[in-house]
């Protein structure tokens, strides 16, 4: 198959950026969509010029590391899979394909089609975790945990941290990711100790970096590639508002 | 050729552990507040150190390549993590999973070093659980095990397919925790190009910025290295992208000897390579074949119908279909370890019998495990992976059975430590997958997690307290020092060699001819002549990547294509060492199969008088690397040939 590629390119954060339009050819559909763009950089290279920056890793759909903005959507025209699952059997021959980065204030451009989404790291570092030193834990069965809230304190720490869904919100909330953590913590004995502090602190957070509202339209849960529920937003805003119930006393 | 000695404390094997933090010097907390370590790698490894010697009271830096810590590649196991808790009350103990340890690495593993890691694992699974780590639960509310290849028992704690990820998320959460409290200082997306001695000691690291080029120092009063593996040396493999030797490989040229480098794991059941311009082979869990059966056609004829895409795996009856591994190990079935699957698959198909166009695939099969336990319960132990691979592959593992192939998953070799996990080089230390110390020959699935989180959580802790101990005296390094500049200067030369030689072909090109050689001749299977050819092919290779590689931009800046430059230039080095070991050891063991070595029946023969030793390479500059031994002693287990009939 052959495609028209519109990428888009800029050079730093600091300078502006604009689209350019590539061609590649003969791509089977079994390629996966960063391996089409590894074919269209080895022949910029050939030719001398730069390749597109793009950010990818595991390339299995599990570290987050992969984003882009294809066609109007985060991650693509499928449901429930990153970019770096996209198959280019899901195009039709001689078809246009636009590209760009995930787009938010607080994911600047560092080149090209890559972002810093070290955003999410800090609302992680502000309490997103377990106090639970080294060392001191009692014996993992001492607690059982009822299988349905075992299961879903996982659907909610499935999220990778790709922030598709800050990039798919039109005013770039961070409800979603906030939201999974809090709730992944917030389902289980051992997180509820701190339960309070955490959604306060995290939430704070995301706000002075500049992460927008969310007005529930849910386009986060649907751009989701690991399918986390917008059920989190409304079991955050619970825990939210019940914390501040208790410390506004 | 020097001995080695690994520093194993005195005392029986079950107390060597106790004996040796009972007798470990300690530092107190005010002078641990003077005291700087620097990790490389926030994986299972780097993290769960960082987090815990943070906690201590040590000033931690901890660096990792991606955009965040959470992304290193302990993100992507699926399948488990191992402890001899023995709440399905089947009979574990740590001597069994000791036991098993040792005898699933072919007796290439050091005694006293496994025994700690079973010990230490029942530890990690409380920890985990107490940061929040979701596992698998049963109705009760208890935790659920499954099991692995090469044992009997079901010792393996997993979190659906994604264990490797809660995990992680879990050590990232503990190091976040203590980045808030200002006691970790983290530097993503920088690129560890040089360790820093300074009078004998490791003392620092040379870094470049991946986002700006800038050359970085960083110093402190001893450094520990959490990279990761280097199977990426075969280029197609189950690693990430990015995943790479820089750390070992620097470390290795300033001093760190490099541990039976030979020693790389293929997994049996990964997902086929497909087409040209593939950059990965996807893992299909070990798990998986706790229910799947692993089969190809019986007759040759069937197999060539399938290669030629005129039937369909269900067309063949069952009484054509040949489950290689249940009728060749009857005890162990499907659930032999990596390194006997593998080999087995690649008999078979080099035998004709490969199911798919390239004739390089055999099936897994789920259909008995649906009709026994039903759709929804093979749904919710393995839904995530039949997902993935439905996506990859257009085909539905419900309804047809996977076709799977072994592929390049994990390095058993690495950097030579000794007992407290130090490396040749005082003040290094190496942990994680980046080391060598605990598998032997062949690791045991669910058990890198496993030894990662000892690591960082459990050892770790208490030997370099051990190290750091008598330096409390020593103040802060300045950078300044001639030492790094020199180092730094060495970077940076390095790197304006790569970008002057504007050759004609991508790095991309060597990497993939690096890969094919190393397949091809350092793979499943390995013989004298075969070895000699490709140690020339790769240096030949080296030679025309010095004169003919061709990088893009300048150093200056963000520069992808220099990162990969960088990566391959190492990986050719460590190619040609992992094939000097290979020819080195004339014996088969785990996954270092030697065709000379070999019984009647086709399986791996040992040669115990002659290869019970841990082989250490010394980086020789512009020399071949000089060989030195760890000799291994046995003083529990008894040396017997693996036997899983
Ligand atoms: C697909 C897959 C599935 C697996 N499944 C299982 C399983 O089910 N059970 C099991 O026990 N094991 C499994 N393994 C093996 C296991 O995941 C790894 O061995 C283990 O996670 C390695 O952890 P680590 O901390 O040593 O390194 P990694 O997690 O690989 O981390 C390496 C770290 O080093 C950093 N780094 C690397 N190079 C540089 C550099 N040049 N400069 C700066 N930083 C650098 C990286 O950024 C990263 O932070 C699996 C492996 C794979 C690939
Ligand atoms: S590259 Fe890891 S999720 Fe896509």
């Amino acid at each position: 198959m052959d495609f028209k590629l519109k990428i888009w390119r800029q050079k730093s954060a600091a300078v502006k950026g604009r689209f350019e339009t590539y061609k590649v050819s003969g791509i089977t559909g079994g390629t996966s969509f960063l391996e089409m763009l590894d074919v269209l950089n080895e022949e910029l290279i050939a030719k001398g010029e730069e390749p597109v920056a793009f950010d990818h890793d595991c390339r299995e759909g599990i570290c987050g590391t992969c984003s882009l903005y294809i066609n109007g959507r985060p991650h693509g025209p499928d449901d429930r899979v990153c970019t770096c699952q996209l198959f280019m059997r899901r195009f039709k021959d001689g078809d246009t394909i636009i590209i760009e980065p995930f787009r938010a204030r607080p994911f600047p451009v560092l080149r090209d089609l890559v972002v810093d989404r070290s955003s999410f790291d800090k609302i992680i570092q502000a309490g997103g975790f377990i106090s639970a030193s080294t060392g001191n834990a009692p014996d993992a069965n001492a607690i059982p945990i009822p299988k349905r809230n075992a299961d879903k304190a996982f659907d909610a720490a499935a999220c990778i941290g790709c922030g598709a869904c800050v990039a798919a919100c039109k005013n770039a909330s961070a409800m979603l990711f906030v939201s999974a953590k809090v709730s992944h913590f917030a389902l289980l004995p051992q997180g509820k100790v701190e339960a309070r502090e955490r959604v306060q602190k995290m939430v704070a957070k995301m706000d002075e970096l500049g992460f927008g509202n969310c007005t529930n339209t849910y386009a986060c849960e649907a751009e989701c590639p690991k399918g986390i529920s917008v059920e989190n937003i409304a079991r955050m805003n619970r825990e939210f508002l019940s914390a501040k119930l208790v410390t506004d006393k | 050729m020097t001995t080695l000695d690994p520093r194993i404390p005195e005392g029986p094997l079950a107390q060597k552990w106790t004996n040796f933090k009972a007798k470990a010097k300690l530092v107190n907390p005010a002078n641990k507040r003077r005291l700087d370590i620097i990790i490389v790698g926030t994986g299972l490894g780097g993290a769960s150190a960082a987090a815990s010697l943070a906690e201590m009271g040590y000033n931690v830096k901890a660096f990792c390549y991606q955009d965040s810590p959470r992304r290193a590649h302990s993100i992507a196991a699926q399948g488990g993590i191992n402890a001899a808790k023995n709440y399905p009350n089947d009979g574990d103990s740590i001597y069994r999973l000791f036991y098993d340890t040792i005898k699933g690495g072919d007796y290439r593993s050091r005694e006293a070093n496994v025994y700690r890691l079973a010990e230490v694992s029942n530890n990690i699974i409380d920890q985990c659980v107490a940061q929040g780590v979701p596992f698998a639960r049963e109705y009760g509310g208890y935790l659920d095990n499954r099991s692995f290849g090469g044992a009997q028992v079901s010792r393996t704690f997993y979190a659906r397919g994604q264990t490797g990820q809660q995990l992680l998320l879990g050590a990232y959460a503990g190091l976040s925790k203590m980045v808030s409290k200002g006691k970790v200082q983290l530097f993503t997306r920088r690129d560890m190009l040089d360790l820093v001695i300074v009078d004998g000691k490791a003392r620092g690291i040379i870094v470049r910025n991946l986002v700006t080029g800038e050359i970085e120092r960083h110093s402190a009063h001893a450094v520990v290295l959490a990279s990761g593996g280097y199977g990426n040396v075969y280029y197609l493999s189950t690693y990430a992208m990015g995943a790479n030797a820089n750390p070992a490989w620097v470390a290795h040229r300033r001093g760190a000897f490099m541990a039976n480098p030979s020693f790389v794991q293929i997994h049996p059941t990964c997902m086929p390579v497909h087409g040209e311009f593939q950059s990965k082979l996807t893992l299909m869990s070990e798990s998986l074949r706790n229910d799947g059966r692993i089969w190809v056609p019986r007759k040759i004829e069937d197999a060539r119908k399938l290669q030629e895409g005129k039937i369909k795996a269900n067309d063949i009856l069952e009484e054509d279909r040949d489950y290689y591994l249940e009728r060749r190990y009857p005890a162990f079935g499907n659930l032999v370890p990596r390194d006997v699957a593998s080999r087995a698959a690649k008999e078979r198909c080099d035998a004709g019998f490969g199911v798919n166009e390239t004739g390089l695939a055999v099936f897994l099969d789920f259909s008995d495990a649906i009709r026994r336990l039903g759709r929804k319960a093979i749904e919710e132990k393995y839904g995530n992976l039949f997902e993935m691979y439905q996506k990859i592959n257009d085909e539905d593992p419900y309804e047809t059975p996977m076709m799977i192939y072994p592929a390049i998953h994990y390095a058993m070799g690495g950097l030579w430590v000794d007992y407290s996990l130090m490396t040749t080089v005082p003040g290094l230390f190496a942990i994680g997958e980046c080391n060598f110390s605990d598998h032997g020959a062949n690791r045991l699935g669910a058990s890198a997690l496993m030894q990662g989180l000892a690591d960082g959580y459990f050892v770790l802790p208490y030997t370099i307290s051990d190290y750091l101990a008598d330096q409390i005296q020593v103040p802060r390094f300045s950078n300044e020092l001639p030492e790094f500049k020199a180092a730094e200067d060495g970077v940076r030369a390095r790197l304006d060699r790569i970008m002057a030689i504007q050759g004609k072909q991508t790095v991309e090109t060597f990497h993939k001819r690096l890969g094919r050689i190393m397949w091809d001749y350092c793979g499943m299977s390995r013989n004298e002549a075969g070895l000699t050819k490709a140690l020339g092919m790769v240096q030949e290779l080296q030679q025309e990547f010095w004169s003919d590689v061709k990088v893009p931009g300048g150093p200056g800046e963000f520069n992808a294509e220099l990162e990969k430059a960088g990566r391959v230039a190492e990986f050719m080095e460590l190619g040609e060492l992992i094939i000097r070991d290979a020819l080195n050891r004339r014996e088969s063991c785990g996954g270092h199969f030697r065709e000379e070595s070999q019984t009647e029946e086709g399986e791996a023969k040992r040669d115990d008088d002659n290869f019970t030793y841990v082989a250490a390479w010394e980086y020789m500059p512009g020399n071949a690397p000089r060989m030195h031994k760890e000799p291994l002693q046995f003083e529990v287990v008894q040396l017997i040939q693996r036997n899983y009939k």
